[in-house]
Protein backbone atom coordinates (compact mmCIF):
# COMPACT_ATOMS: atom_id res chain seq x y z
CA UNK A 1 0.00 0.00 0.00
CA UNK A 2 1.17 3.59 -0.50
CA UNK A 3 3.16 5.30 2.29
CA UNK A 4 0.84 7.09 4.70
CA UNK A 5 2.42 10.39 3.66
CA UNK A 6 1.29 9.83 0.07
CA UNK A 7 -2.23 8.89 1.21
CA UNK A 8 -2.34 12.02 3.40
CA UNK A 9 -1.23 14.33 0.58
CA UNK A 10 -3.70 12.77 -1.85
CA UNK A 11 -6.79 13.11 0.37
CA UNK A 12 -6.13 15.87 2.91
CA UNK A 13 -7.77 18.58 0.75
CA UNK A 14 -10.93 16.55 0.16
CA UNK A 15 -11.20 15.60 3.83
CA UNK A 16 -10.70 19.19 4.98
CA UNK A 17 -13.31 20.51 2.54
CA UNK A 18 -15.79 17.80 3.52
CA UNK A 19 -15.28 18.64 7.21
CA UNK A 20 -15.71 22.38 6.67
CA UNK A 21 -19.00 21.56 4.96
CA UNK A 22 -20.06 19.28 7.82
CA UNK A 23 -18.92 21.07 10.98
CA UNK A 24 -17.83 24.54 9.82
CA UNK A 25 -14.36 26.08 9.63
CA UNK A 26 -13.88 26.37 13.42
CA UNK A 27 -14.25 22.67 14.16
CA UNK A 28 -12.82 21.40 10.89
CA UNK A 29 -9.21 21.59 12.10
CA UNK A 30 -9.87 19.43 15.19
CA UNK A 31 -11.89 16.92 13.23
CA UNK A 32 -9.15 16.83 10.59
CA UNK A 33 -6.55 15.93 13.22
CA UNK A 34 -8.80 13.27 14.76
CA UNK A 35 -9.57 11.84 11.34
CA UNK A 36 -5.99 11.37 10.25
CA UNK A 37 -4.79 10.17 13.67
CA UNK A 38 -7.46 7.47 13.54
CA UNK A 39 -6.52 6.74 9.93
CA UNK A 40 -2.83 6.42 10.83
CA UNK A 41 -3.69 4.05 13.67
CA UNK A 42 -5.73 1.78 11.42
CA UNK A 43 -3.74 2.32 8.22
CA UNK A 44 -1.95 -1.04 7.91
CA UNK A 45 -5.37 -2.75 8.05
CA UNK A 46 -6.81 -0.57 5.27
CA UNK A 47 -4.79 -2.33 2.57
CA UNK A 48 -6.89 -3.08 -0.48
CA UNK A 49 -9.64 -0.61 0.39
CA UNK A 50 -10.80 2.43 -1.54
CA UNK A 51 -8.65 4.81 0.48
CA UNK A 52 -10.52 7.97 -0.51
CA UNK A 53 -13.88 6.59 0.61
CA UNK A 54 -12.20 5.16 3.70
CA UNK A 55 -10.74 8.56 4.68
CA UNK A 56 -14.12 10.27 4.14
CA UNK A 57 -15.84 7.56 6.23
CA UNK A 58 -13.58 8.30 9.18
CA UNK A 59 -14.04 12.06 8.65
CA UNK A 60 -17.82 11.65 8.68
CA UNK A 61 -17.63 9.64 11.92
CA UNK A 62 -15.43 12.29 13.56
CA UNK A 63 -17.82 15.04 12.43
CA UNK A 64 -20.72 13.14 14.02
CA UNK A 65 -18.69 12.81 17.24
CA UNK A 66 -18.07 16.56 17.20
CA UNK A 67 -21.78 17.27 16.72
CA UNK A 68 -22.70 15.02 19.64
CA UNK A 69 -19.99 16.57 21.80
CA UNK A 70 -21.20 20.07 21.01
CA UNK A 71 -24.78 19.22 21.92
CA UNK A 72 -23.59 18.24 25.39
CA UNK A 73 -21.53 21.37 25.84
CA UNK A 74 -22.86 24.89 26.21
CA UNK A 75 -22.45 26.62 22.88
CA UNK A 76 -20.79 30.03 22.93
CA UNK A 77 -22.86 32.66 21.18
CA UNK A 78 -19.99 34.10 19.26
CA UNK A 79 -16.82 32.27 18.42
CA UNK A 80 -13.53 33.68 17.33
CA UNK A 81 -12.40 31.78 14.24
CA UNK A 82 -9.32 29.79 15.14
CA UNK A 83 -8.97 27.84 11.93
CA UNK A 84 -6.59 29.09 9.27
CA UNK A 85 -8.30 31.04 6.54
CA UNK A 86 -9.27 28.73 3.69
CA UNK A 87 -7.84 29.43 0.26
CA UNK A 88 -11.20 30.57 -1.03
CA UNK A 89 -13.34 32.01 1.72
CA UNK A 90 -16.53 30.23 2.69
CA UNK A 91 -18.32 33.54 2.47
CA UNK A 92 -18.21 32.90 -1.25
CA UNK A 93 -21.88 33.46 -1.95
CA UNK A 94 -24.11 30.95 -3.62
CA UNK A 95 -24.98 27.36 -3.58
CA UNK A 96 -22.15 26.29 -1.25
CA UNK A 97 -23.65 28.30 1.58
CA UNK A 98 -27.09 26.81 0.94
CA UNK A 99 -25.60 23.32 0.99
CA UNK A 100 -23.97 24.00 4.33
CA UNK A 101 -27.37 25.08 5.67
CA UNK A 102 -29.00 21.73 4.80
CA UNK A 103 -29.91 19.21 7.53
CA UNK A 104 -26.91 17.02 8.38
CA UNK A 105 -27.91 13.81 6.59
CA UNK A 106 -28.71 15.53 3.31
CA UNK A 107 -25.73 17.83 3.57
CA UNK A 108 -23.25 14.97 3.89
CA UNK A 109 -24.87 13.16 0.95
CA UNK A 110 -24.85 16.26 -1.27
CA UNK A 111 -21.23 17.07 -0.39
CA UNK A 112 -20.12 13.54 -1.17
CA UNK A 113 -22.01 13.45 -4.45
CA UNK A 114 -21.38 16.90 -5.90
CA UNK A 115 -18.25 18.13 -4.14
CA UNK A 116 -16.28 14.91 -3.66
CA UNK A 117 -17.80 13.30 -6.76
CA UNK A 118 -18.29 9.90 -5.13
CA UNK A 119 -20.46 7.21 -6.72
CA UNK A 120 -23.62 6.29 -4.78
CA UNK A 121 -22.15 2.97 -3.67
CA UNK A 122 -19.28 4.79 -1.91
CA UNK A 123 -21.62 7.44 -0.50
CA UNK A 124 -23.59 4.62 1.12
CA UNK A 125 -20.36 3.18 2.52
CA UNK A 126 -19.30 6.54 3.98
CA UNK A 127 -22.70 7.25 5.53
CA UNK A 128 -23.26 3.69 6.68
CA UNK A 129 -26.40 3.18 4.61
CA UNK A 130 -27.42 1.36 1.44
CA UNK A 131 -26.77 2.70 -2.04
CA UNK A 132 -30.54 3.24 -2.43
CA UNK A 133 -30.72 5.20 0.81
CA UNK A 134 -27.77 7.31 -0.33
CA UNK A 135 -29.61 8.12 -3.58
CA UNK A 136 -32.70 9.02 -1.58
CA UNK A 137 -30.76 11.40 0.66
CA UNK A 138 -29.17 13.14 -2.31
CA UNK A 139 -32.59 13.48 -3.93
CA UNK A 140 -34.06 15.00 -0.77
CA UNK A 141 -31.12 17.34 -0.48
CA UNK A 142 -31.56 18.51 -4.06
CA UNK A 143 -35.26 19.11 -3.49
CA UNK A 144 -34.51 21.17 -0.39
CA UNK A 145 -31.86 23.17 -2.26
CA UNK A 146 -34.24 23.86 -5.13
CA UNK A 147 -36.73 25.31 -2.67
CA UNK A 148 -34.11 27.54 -1.08
CA UNK A 149 -32.74 28.71 -4.40
CA UNK A 150 -36.11 29.46 -6.00
CA UNK A 151 -37.63 31.23 -3.01
CA UNK B 1 -25.45 20.61 -10.47
CA UNK B 2 -22.31 22.63 -10.04
CA UNK B 3 -21.46 23.59 -6.48
CA UNK B 4 -18.76 26.26 -6.23
CA UNK B 5 -16.22 24.26 -4.25
CA UNK B 6 -13.68 26.19 -2.27
CA UNK B 7 -10.18 24.71 -2.25
CA UNK B 8 -8.81 23.87 1.16
CA UNK B 9 -5.46 22.58 0.02
CA UNK B 10 -3.40 25.24 1.82
CA UNK B 11 -5.31 24.91 5.10
CA UNK B 12 -5.18 21.14 4.78
CA UNK B 13 -1.42 21.16 4.16
CA UNK B 14 -0.87 23.28 7.28
CA UNK B 15 -3.11 20.99 9.32
CA UNK B 16 -1.22 17.96 8.00
CA UNK B 17 2.05 19.50 9.20
CA UNK B 18 0.61 19.84 12.69
CA UNK B 19 -0.56 16.24 12.56
CA UNK B 20 2.98 14.83 12.59
CA UNK B 21 3.74 16.05 16.11
CA UNK B 22 0.56 14.54 17.58
CA UNK B 23 1.06 11.33 15.64
CA UNK B 24 4.62 11.03 16.86
CA UNK B 25 3.61 11.63 20.48
CA UNK B 26 0.96 8.93 20.13
CA UNK B 27 3.66 6.54 18.94
CA UNK B 28 2.01 6.15 15.55
CA UNK B 29 4.92 7.14 13.31
CA UNK B 30 6.90 4.04 12.38
CA UNK B 31 9.18 5.94 9.97
CA UNK B 32 9.68 9.72 10.06
CA UNK B 33 11.16 11.14 6.87
CA UNK B 34 12.73 14.44 6.00
CA UNK B 35 14.90 15.98 3.32
CA UNK B 36 18.44 17.15 3.98
CA UNK B 37 20.24 19.45 1.56
CA UNK B 38 23.85 18.53 0.91
CA UNK B 39 26.64 19.26 -1.60
CA UNK B 40 25.74 15.88 -3.11
CA UNK B 41 22.12 16.89 -3.69
CA UNK B 42 19.02 16.46 -1.57
CA UNK B 43 19.18 13.44 0.71
CA UNK B 44 16.07 11.65 1.94
CA UNK B 45 16.47 10.53 5.53
CA UNK B 46 14.30 7.97 7.33
CA UNK B 47 14.29 7.55 11.11
CA UNK B 48 12.49 4.94 13.23
CA UNK B 49 12.15 4.88 17.02
CA UNK B 50 15.28 2.66 16.96
CA UNK B 51 17.42 5.02 14.92
CA UNK B 52 18.54 5.99 11.44
CA UNK B 53 17.16 3.40 9.01
CA UNK B 54 17.64 4.97 5.58
CA UNK B 55 19.63 7.68 3.87
CA UNK B 56 19.09 7.95 0.14
CA UNK B 57 20.24 9.89 -2.85
CA UNK B 58 17.56 10.51 -5.40
CA UNK B 59 13.82 10.36 -5.80
CA UNK B 60 11.93 10.84 -2.55
CA UNK B 61 8.74 9.14 -3.73
CA UNK B 62 10.57 5.92 -4.51
CA UNK B 63 12.34 6.00 -1.15
CA UNK B 64 9.03 6.43 0.69
CA UNK B 65 7.45 3.59 -1.27
CA UNK B 66 10.38 1.35 -0.45
CA UNK B 67 10.16 2.21 3.25
CA UNK B 68 6.41 1.56 3.24
CA UNK B 69 7.01 -1.87 1.75
CA UNK B 70 10.03 -2.90 3.79
CA UNK B 71 9.49 -1.24 7.18
CA UNK B 72 5.89 -0.09 7.64
CA UNK B 73 3.27 1.83 5.65
CA UNK B 74 3.09 4.29 8.54
CA UNK B 75 5.65 6.59 6.91
CA UNK B 76 5.11 10.26 7.72
CA UNK B 77 7.01 13.38 6.80
CA UNK B 78 8.33 14.85 10.04
CA UNK B 79 11.48 16.95 9.44
CA UNK B 80 11.87 17.70 13.16
CA UNK B 81 12.64 14.07 13.98
CA UNK B 82 15.32 14.12 11.31
CA UNK B 83 17.03 17.21 12.80
CA UNK B 84 19.78 15.32 14.71
CA UNK B 85 20.79 13.54 11.49
CA UNK B 86 20.63 16.82 9.53
CA UNK B 87 22.86 18.61 12.03
CA UNK B 88 25.54 15.92 11.92
CA UNK B 89 25.45 15.72 8.12
CA UNK B 90 25.79 19.51 7.88
CA UNK B 91 28.85 19.43 10.11
CA UNK B 92 30.32 16.46 8.26
CA UNK B 93 30.02 18.20 4.89
CA UNK B 94 31.52 21.35 6.44
CA UNK B 95 34.54 19.26 7.51
CA UNK B 96 33.80 19.78 11.18
CA UNK B 97 32.61 16.29 12.10
CA UNK B 98 34.52 13.06 11.56
CA UNK B 99 32.57 10.47 13.51
CA UNK B 100 28.81 10.23 13.30
CA UNK B 101 27.18 9.56 16.63
CA UNK B 102 23.73 8.32 15.66
CA UNK B 103 21.78 5.22 16.67
CA UNK B 104 21.38 2.94 13.66
CA UNK B 105 18.36 0.78 12.88
CA UNK B 106 19.88 -2.12 10.90
CA UNK B 107 16.62 -3.74 9.86
CA UNK B 108 17.04 -2.96 6.15
CA UNK B 109 20.25 -4.97 5.98
CA UNK B 110 19.99 -8.73 5.62
CA UNK B 111 21.12 -10.45 8.82
CA UNK B 112 24.25 -12.53 8.43
CA UNK B 113 27.11 -11.73 6.09
CA UNK B 114 25.65 -8.49 4.70
CA UNK B 115 24.99 -7.01 8.10
CA UNK B 116 28.41 -8.07 9.38
CA UNK B 117 30.09 -6.32 6.45
CA UNK B 118 28.10 -3.13 6.97
CA UNK B 119 28.59 -3.10 10.74
CA UNK B 120 32.34 -3.45 10.17
CA UNK B 121 32.12 -0.67 7.57
CA UNK B 122 30.50 1.61 10.13
CA UNK B 123 33.72 1.36 12.17
CA UNK B 124 36.13 2.41 9.39
CA UNK B 125 37.62 5.71 10.63
CA UNK B 126 37.23 9.00 8.76
CA UNK B 127 39.85 9.41 6.06
CA UNK B 128 40.83 5.72 5.97
CA UNK B 129 40.45 3.20 3.17
CA UNK B 130 39.76 -0.52 3.27
CA UNK B 131 39.57 -3.07 0.47
CA UNK B 132 36.64 -5.32 -0.39
CA UNK B 133 38.77 -8.30 0.65
CA UNK B 134 39.47 -6.76 4.05
CA UNK B 135 35.76 -6.23 4.64
CA UNK B 136 35.04 -9.82 3.62
CA UNK B 137 37.61 -10.97 6.19
CA UNK B 138 36.06 -8.83 8.89
CA UNK B 139 32.75 -10.53 8.18
CA UNK B 140 34.41 -13.92 8.54
CA UNK B 141 34.70 -14.92 4.85
CA UNK B 142 38.12 -13.83 3.57
CA UNK B 143 37.51 -15.10 0.02
CA UNK B 144 34.13 -13.43 -0.42
CA UNK B 145 35.29 -10.02 -1.59
CA UNK B 146 32.75 -9.98 -4.45
CA UNK B 147 29.94 -10.74 -1.98
CA UNK B 148 31.31 -7.99 0.25
CA UNK B 149 31.02 -5.64 -2.73
CA UNK B 150 27.39 -6.65 -3.15
CA UNK B 151 26.72 -6.13 0.55
CA UNK B 152 28.23 -2.65 0.36
CA UNK B 153 26.19 -1.92 -2.76
CA UNK B 154 23.02 -2.65 -0.78
CA UNK B 155 23.99 -0.23 2.01
CA UNK B 156 20.73 1.53 3.03
CA UNK B 157 22.60 4.23 4.97
CA UNK B 158 25.46 5.58 2.81
CA UNK B 159 27.70 8.37 4.16
CA UNK B 160 26.90 7.52 7.80
CA UNK B 161 27.80 3.88 7.16
CA UNK B 162 30.80 4.91 5.07
CA UNK B 163 30.86 2.36 2.26
CA UNK B 164 32.69 5.02 0.21
CA UNK B 165 35.81 4.14 2.24
CA UNK B 166 35.97 0.68 0.68
CA UNK B 167 37.92 0.40 -2.59
CA UNK B 168 39.64 -2.20 -4.80
CA UNK B 169 42.96 -3.59 -3.63
CA UNK B 170 44.48 -2.75 -7.06
CA UNK B 171 43.91 0.95 -6.43
CA UNK B 172 40.63 1.40 -8.31
CA UNK B 173 37.83 3.18 -6.50
CA UNK B 174 35.28 0.44 -7.15
CA UNK B 175 31.61 1.27 -7.49
CA UNK B 176 29.15 3.43 -5.60
CA UNK B 177 25.36 3.34 -5.49
CA UNK B 178 25.05 7.09 -5.61
CA UNK B 179 27.41 7.36 -8.59
CA UNK B 180 31.21 7.39 -8.61
CA UNK B 181 31.41 11.20 -8.56
CA UNK B 182 29.81 11.14 -5.13
CA UNK B 183 32.34 8.62 -3.84
CA UNK B 184 35.11 10.87 -5.18
CA UNK B 185 33.55 13.91 -3.52
CA UNK B 186 33.35 12.17 -0.13
CA UNK B 187 36.92 10.83 -0.33
CA UNK B 188 38.17 14.28 -1.34
CA UNK B 189 36.32 15.82 1.59
CA UNK B 190 38.06 13.31 3.86
CA UNK B 191 41.46 14.18 2.42
CA UNK B 192 42.04 10.77 0.82
CA UNK B 193 41.84 12.01 -2.75
CA UNK B 194 43.50 15.11 -4.14
CA UNK B 195 41.19 17.93 -5.08
CA UNK B 196 40.24 17.85 -8.77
Amino acid sequence: MPPFQTFLEAHRGAVYRFLVGLVGPQDAEDCFQETFLAALRAYPRADGRNLRAWALTIAHRKAMDAHRGRRRRPVPVERVPDAPAPDAPLSDPGLWRDVVALPEGQRAAILLRYVEDLPYRDIGAVLGCTEAAARQRVREGLRALREVVTT
Amino acid sequence: MNIPTPSFERAAAAAADRLSLRASRAGLVDVAVGAVDSPLGTLTVGVTPRGLVRLAYGDEDLVLEDLARRVSPRVLSFPKLVDPVRRQLDRYFAGRLHDFDLPIDWRLTAPGFTRKVLRATARIPFGSLRTYAQMASRAGSPRASRAAGNALGSNPIPIVVPCHRVVHSGGGLGGYTGGLYRKEHLLTLEGVLEDG
